[in-house]
């Protein structure tokens, strides 16, 4: 498998380390921040199909990257820097406010 | 050597070069053979037709294919370390000097004792391992797995060292092809002509695939000089790589293949600084599958007797190796290409007593061909039996019509039809479909950028195989963004290929092999079935149809197709014949390639480590470091001497410590602090410029996941460090923070690990050396630069440093660094300026003697089960503030005050050895798990109070403090009072660290 870094250009698998779906860390502010956390941590969705998830580039540009695979055929059709993914997130979360 | 000997080979025919005689040994016995030939070839030129027993039954077995799909000729090449086990034969390329042993014969090949094997063979039916052997289980490793490995088993690995070297390899390209035949070659060219990067890769020596073995014209031409002119068109362009003796034995994602070249194994041993094979991982943007077609036999009695040979292998040895497989031969065919063979032995001056065919009408052409050379033709039958041992000698025909009859041959040659090598196009998960009109499997929806191509397709016509190629071809160089046509398509015929599906003959009376390799017989899959075993998996599992080095390529489709009729389901409906990789055998050795021994990973030496080896030290490995354990003075005979006489001069003068292994990141931003807060248990936003503080880190869970320290140099600058063994994975995870889960906070990380050596510098006189290093005006007093103290500064005349006052041993102590370059100048100074005070060098051992007498938790506390309670750090947890792993650690169960927690121990009995991994029991109580009060984590011999200090979890510590408990060991059947105590041993009050 290969992964097409926006930092490095495409590259081999083994220079990536997996994560998990990318998901977003729970409020701990929140009044069932228990809960949250909770599934934060152990109740993932084991999704058959596309499926956004955290990849490191730790054999490169120590990136984060939101790699959106298909788990069935591991077909990526699309990787961002996870960074920008997450500004982006927070600032869509702001005009929602 | 006498080239007479070879009494096989055909005058002035084949694609050997007679000018190069190359002699071999197969069993110590001296032949020869050509250059050109195969180990397999070399042996039947010589009249060699016997050339190993089988896995169980040990019967005599030849040579049944030309190709890498071979069950039967599997031999030992070379001797000594370079011995190779389970080699095909048909694919081993002949050297001068090869030696060849037959495999799995006791004691010879022509007198096995273990064919007895053969006379048993109602005791070795499917499942016999499952059904024999049951009890008494301890007859197993003794008895039964020995006898049985004697008997059965392919060839022995060789038991020294591997001499020859392995490589790795990447290529790239736009678009991979996958053999040589004529499908191929048009690929390549098309692609080529467009500007494509293009690799051809094929796993012969040769390229040519079929067209080297069939008697065909291309564009006027023999197959072998059209294929010679192609090859050097594609020479001609310097984007073409052309990789002959590569097999590319599997396809992965994205495009990737792996293949494996077979450098140096058609000579004895390779030249100098030559690997014997290479590992390729080729990345292509598009592919071209076109490995051709497999042709499989027909099940009958015996077929397995040496001189049964498939029909394309027979014109394989005949046309390209120039050999006669056979002096009378019987074509056993069910489709016009295994009939057409008939041309090729005539045209050798073979015999052929008959042409048998399952089909009850042939085609005029092929009657009409038997006519003109006056061979027998036996339409709509079979041959039910071969006759002979270890040598064919007749075979058993039974026709629709008329009695059976016996015609006498030493050759049969059978031809079932053909299964397309589609094995690569199903490695990620594409399933093959079935053709009713070609009674085989053809690819299915194939992966992205691949495609597939000639009779890998289905499409066995030699002109139909050149356009589909050229086709094949133009287009992936067209989707890679060249401007591509198709080459012109050379003049050549489509064959008839007619195929009238048959597999396995009813009527025979002998044996009848299902898959030769595996000695699975037509018996076995029929009692299989009768058992329950119909889906094709459990027939696979319980008569190992299909497994070991040819993965059934010559049997996987006639047993599928006999568990469809026994069962009444059609062959799609039964299963299909999916392929994992690697297509052929791949050796260990290069799939390691340079990874073996002490390159299997790389070693960390710190930048002090030579001084360290001319001091005599003793080192340790550490993850991939190599860290000094401790330092031997002459006449030190054990480590406990040594380790003891470290910790007593640090504690009563000065000691160094190589402390570089640790992870090391530099913070620098305006939310640095912030950030740190938020990854720290405790507050680092807080700390004033110029200060350093322990901090603890959690993993979101609420486990304890790395300790270390922080400290801050300006404003927006701070440094950490981690230990050794997370270094990696600290940074991994601040990474993460940092990018995904705080996006917005002003902060980059930067691992400067490899870019510091550290000393700890500990002891009474630390500062007294110090003192001799740091350049004026820097002020090492006690009041300018305290306990906790950091600064930025020179040393040595102008070298810049770090130094730290922190304390890990308890005593007063410093950890100074400098650039990793002056690391060694660093400590051989320390070394000799403090020779005045007796400064030793510290390893390991006595580090961790200091943090156990100080109770300081490392990483047999840091464990992955722990919180920072349970380590006795639940204080320094701050309440003002988030952190990772806050929210979770609050969970009850972690939260348990009831939970083990760290404490000291010491041994009641002074003189008593306290063990790490003991478990704490009740003085009272037996010593049953279930009596298990927390274990022993670890333990020193410490010289400064002169008896074993330990720390462990205890469930309950509060409230045990100052009971006498029993620590068990029954590994080691220690079980000694222990007295549970205060994990501070030494200097309870730090009064030490701030003088």
């Amino acid at each position: 498998m290969r992964i097409n870094c926006p930092h490095c250009g495409e590259r081999s698998l083994d220079e990536f380390s997996y994560l998990g779906d990318a998901v977003v860390r729970p409020d701990p502010a929140s009044p069932n921040a228990q809960d949250a956390f909770y599934a934060y941590g152990y109740e993932r969705a084991n999704v058959a199909g596309p499926m956004q998830e955290l990849w490191y580039h730790a054999a490169g540009c120590h990136a984060w990257l939101v790699v959106t695979r298909d788990t069935r055929t591991h077909e990526i059709s699309e990787v961002k820097s996870a960074q920008e993914v997450a500004l982006a997130r927070q600032k869509v979360a702001g005009t929602a406010q | 050597m006498i080239q007479s000997s070879q009494t096989s080979r055909l005058k002035n025919r084949g694609l050997i070069d007679r000018s190069q005689p190359l002699d071999f040994t197969f069993d110590g016995v001296p032949y020869t053979g050509y250059a050109g030939d195969t180990l397999a070839s070399a042996l039947l030129a010589n009249g060699v037709r016997l050339v190993g027993r089988s896995f169980k039954y040990h019967r005599p077995r030849g040579i049944l294919t030309a190709g890498s799909e071979e069950p039967n000729a599997l031999v030992e090449l070379r001797s000594g370390a370079r011995r190779e086990p389970n080699t095909r034969a048909t694919v081993a390329e002949l050297f001068n000097g090869l030696e060849a042993k037959s495999q799995n014969r006791f004691p010879s090949l022509s007198l096995d004792l273990l064919a007895i094997n053969g006379l048993v063979s109602p005791f070795l039916s499917a499942g016999f391992y499952y059904k024999t052997f049951m009890w008494p289980a301890a007859f197993w490793e003794k008895l039964y797995e020995p006898m049985i490995r004697r008997a059965a088993g392919l060839g022995r690995a060789a038991p020294e060292h591997d001499p020859d070297s392995y490589d790795k390899a990447t290529a790239y390209c736009d678009v991979l092809v996958v053999g040589s035949g004529p499908s191929g070659l048009m690929a390549a060219l098309s692609a080529a002509r467009a500007g494509a990067r293009v690799i051809l890769a094929d796993e012969s020596f040769a390229f040519g695939g079929r067209l080297l073995s069939d008697a065909r014209t291309v564009d006027g031409k023999s197959g072998a000089d059209w294929v010679a002119s192609v090859i050097a068109e594609l020479k001609s362009f310097p984007g073409v790589q052309l990789m002959s003796r590569t097999t590319v034995f599997g396809a992965y994602d994205t495009g990737t293949f792996g293949a494996v070249e077979r450098v140096a194994d058609h000579v004895a041993i390779p030249a100098a600084g030559v690997p014997r094979q290479r590992l390729w991982r080729i990345v292509a943007k598009h592919s071209i599958i076109a490995q051709g077609a497999g042709e499989r036999p027909i099940v009958f009695g015996n077929n397995d007797r040496p001189g049964v040979m498939l029909a394309s292998a027979v014109r394989t040895y005949i046309n390209r190796f120039g050999v006669a497989p056979g002096e009378t031969a019987v074509v056993f065919s069910n489709n016009d290409e295994g009939a057409s063979t008939i041309e090729d032995l005539v045209s050798a001056g073979v015999t052929v007593a008959g042409l048998v065919d399952t089909r009850t009408s042939l085609p005029p052409a092929i009657k009409s061909l038997a006519r003109k050379h006056g061979i027998r033709v036996f339409e709509g039958a079979v041959v039910a039996d071969a006759l002979g041992g270890s040598r064919v000698t007749g075979a058993r025909i039974i026709a629709s019509y008329g009695a059976p009859q016996t015609v006498a041959c030493n050759l049969i040659a059978v031809s079932g039809g053909f299964n397309p090598n589609l094995q690569v196009t199903t490695h990620q998960g594409s399933r093959p479909q079935w053709r009713d009109d070609l009674a085989a499997f053809v690819p299915g929806a194939l992966p992205k950028g691949m495609a597939v191509s000639g009779s890998a397709k289905g499409t066995y016509g030699l002109a139909s195989c050149l356009k589909e190629g050229a086709q094949a071809g133009a287009a992936a160089a067209a989707a890679g963004g060249f401007v591509a046509t198709a080459a012109a398509i050379p003049a050549a015929d489509d064959e008839p290929t007619e195929v009238s599906a048959f597999w396995h003959v009813e009527s025979s009376k002998h044996k009848a092999f299902v898959d030769q390799q595996n000695d699975v017989t037509a018996a076995d899959v029929r009692l299989a079935e009768r058992e329950g075993f119909q889906s094709v998996e459990h027939l696979k599992r319980y008569t190992t149809l299909g497994m070991a080095t040819d993965q059934g390529k010559t049997s996987n489709v006639n047993g599928l197709a006999m568990l469809a009729a026994l069962t009444g389901k059609t062959i799609p409906a039964t299963g299909v014949t999916a392929a994992r990789p690697p297509y052929t055998p791949v050796a260990i050795g290069a799939l390691a390639g340079e990874h073996r021994d002490k390159h299997f990973k790389p070693t960390r030496l710190t930048p002090s480590h030579d001084w360290a080896k001319e001091r005599g030290a003793v080192f340790i490995e550490t993850g991939l470091w190599l860290r000094a354990q401790y330092f031997p003075k002459p006449g030190e005979t054990d480590w406990l001497t040594t380790v003891s006489r470290e910790v007593t001069t640090v504690r009563n003068s000065v000691g160094v410590c190589d402390v570089s292994t640790l992870g090391k990141i530099e913070i620098h931003g305006t939310d640095a602090g912030k950030f740190l807060d938020r990854v720290y248990i405790n507050m680092m936003s807080t700390l004033g410029v110029g200060k350093a503080r322990y901090g603890m880190m959690l993993r979101e869970d609420g486990i304890a996941m790395d300790d270390g320290t922080a400290a801050r140099f300006a404003d927006d600058r701070y440094f950490i460090t981690t230990t050794t063994a997370n270094a990696i994975k600290v940074l991994q995870h601040l990474e993460f923070c940092r990018q995904w889960v705080w996006p917005e906070l002003d902060v980059q990380l930067f691992p400067v690990s490899d870019q510091w050596a550290q000393y700890s510098v500990a002891g009474p006189r630390a500062r007294d050396l110090l003192a001799k290093i740091v350049d004026a005006p820097f002020d090492i007093s006690n009041a300018a630069f305290p306990y906790m103290a950091v600064a930025e500064l020179t040393v040595l005349g102008g070298i810049k440093a770090r130094l730290y006052r922190l304390s890990f041993s308890g005593e007063m102590a410093y950890e100074i660094a400098v650039p990793a370059r002056h690391g060694d100048l660093l400590m051989r100074t320390l070394m000799s300026k403090g020779e005045e005070f007796g400064v030793t060098p510290y390893g390991t051992e006595a580090l961790g003697v200091m943090r156990i007498e100080k109770g300081h938790v490392a990483g047999p506390e840091l464990n992955g089960t722990t919180t920072c309670a349970d380590l006795g750090l639940g204080k320094m947890a701050s309440t003002k503030k988030d952190f990772i792993g806050r929210i979770l650690s609050q969970r009850p169960g972690l939260a348990d005050p009831n939970r083990p927690r760290v404490v000291g121990f010491k041994p009641v009995d002074k003189s008593a050895r306290l063990r790490g991994g003991a478990h704490f029991i009740a003085k009272d109580a037996e010593p049953v798990a279930r009596n298990d009060l927390g274990f022993m984590t670890s333990v020193a011999f410490s010289p400064s109070l002169g008896h074993w200090v330990g720390l462990g979890f205890l469930a309950g510590a509060e409230s045990r403090m100052g009971e006498i408990l029993r620590a068990v060991d029954p590994v080691r059947n220690s079980d000694i009072l222990v007295e549970v105590v205060s994990p501070v041993f030494y200097d309870g009050e730090g009064a030490r660290l701030r003088v």
